[in-house]
């Protein structure tokens, strides 16, 4: 019956997104180039990753699955901002790098954007390396050092999660605004225009950032009650806590 | 008696839910508001000023609601596969 629930859900939500991945021919061939060349090491060492990951634990695999699925959804998925009158995205890079570590969760971006840049005239082939940029690397490795950072610091697991995911969105739209503006400015100064995009981005993301604050947290949360040792494996929390739990 | 608290517990939820979420359905059709996304409202319209406009994708599902349909087949697909991962994850623990 859930699962009927979840599956009917998901099915009302998917619609045709106007979000944030830059589209097709927006940046210029030697940007678009250039971003791919940044974005190409990070997903090979993702596939590295995800190999040493697979031969270590096959129990891995459910998980990696679980956050490709998560990411292509979410990052498909038009949420309605009522503060901008526009619609946006989250995109689930922070939860997916928390759980399988931010070049496996680079590499799952990549192949969520592709698939949608190919069949959901949804990004852009050519922009495919900025996007990967901007959602997988920036969104990931945000998510990642916040949470490690925070939890280091001995925050409570919601709390270091909430804080992942809002900063893994708003550095996916620093870096947008980023590539945006170094792509498209001309003779413009770069400065101007990067602050003029972010201003821009901030009604719509500022509140969706909050929103996968608590979808992240929530999904942490989850996972460490119904599967506390993956938590620990994947060095999430410590086997002390999952003793806790148990 | 707990099996019993629970289900009151969900109808609860449902009596609050449902409504709400109607209500926040019916409230978004009303607000004068165009809900483009962020890509037309900002990306597309910054790089419009700036001599940029976005191109035809590769594979351009045109007019129509082929693009609703392919938006709607890859929730279904990405739904079943969540579901389907998520139930693998958590059935793992218990055999």
């Amino acid at each position: 019956m859930q699962r009927l629930l979840l599956t009917i859900l998901l099915l009302g939500i998917a619609s045709p997104a106007h979000a944030m991945h830059i589209s097709e021919g927006i940046l210029p061939f030697d940007w678009a180039a250039f971003w791919f060349v940044v974005a190409l090491p990070f997903v090979a060492i993702g596939i590295r990753r995800l190999n040493d990951l697979s031969k270590d634990d096959l129990s891995m695999k459910p998980l990696v699955g679980l956050m490709a699925a998560v990411v292509f959804v979410i990052s498909c998925m038009p949420i309605p901002v009522p503060t901008a009158g526009t619609c946006s995205h989250p995109c689930g890079t922070g939860i997916a790098a928390i759980l399988v570590g931010p070049f496996v969760s680079v590499l799952i971006t990549s192949v969520a954007l592709l698939i949608q840049a190919l069949f959901l005239a949804h990004g852009g082939i050519s922009t495919l390396g900025a996007d990967t940029v901007s959602m997988g690397v920036a969104g990931s490795f945000a998510g990642w050092l916040v949470f490690r950072g925070l939890r280091g610091m001995g925050a409570a697991l919601g709390v270091a999660g909430f804080l992942a995911g809002l900063l893994a969105d708003w550095a996916t739209y620093l870096v947008t605004s980023v590539e945006l503006a170094s792509g498209i400015r001309g003779e413009a100064p770069f400065l101007p225009l990067f602050w003029k995009i972010v201003v821009a981005f901030i009604p719509t993301q500022l509140p969706l950032g909050i929103l996968e604050g608590a979808m992240t947290a929530g999904m942490v949360t989850l996972l460490y009650r119904k599967r506390p040792d993956l938590l620990v494996k994947m060095r999430v929390i410590k086997p002390q806590e999952a003793a806790i739990h148990a | 008696m707990p099996d019993r608290k629970r289900k009151l517990k969900i109808v609860l939820l449902h009596i609050v839910l449902l409504p709400t979420v109607l209500f926040v359905f019916y409230f978004f059709t009303l607000a004068p508001k165009p809900w483009t996304g962020v890509d037309e409202a900002v990306v597309e319209k910054i790089a419009k000023e700036h001599g940029r406009e976005a191109r035809k994708p590769l594979i351009d599902p045109g007019e129509g609601d082929l693009l609703l349909f392919l938006f709607l087949s890859a929730g279904a697909v990405g739904g079943f596969a969540a579901g389907y991962f998520w139930r693998k994850l958590v059935s793992e623990k218990k055999g």
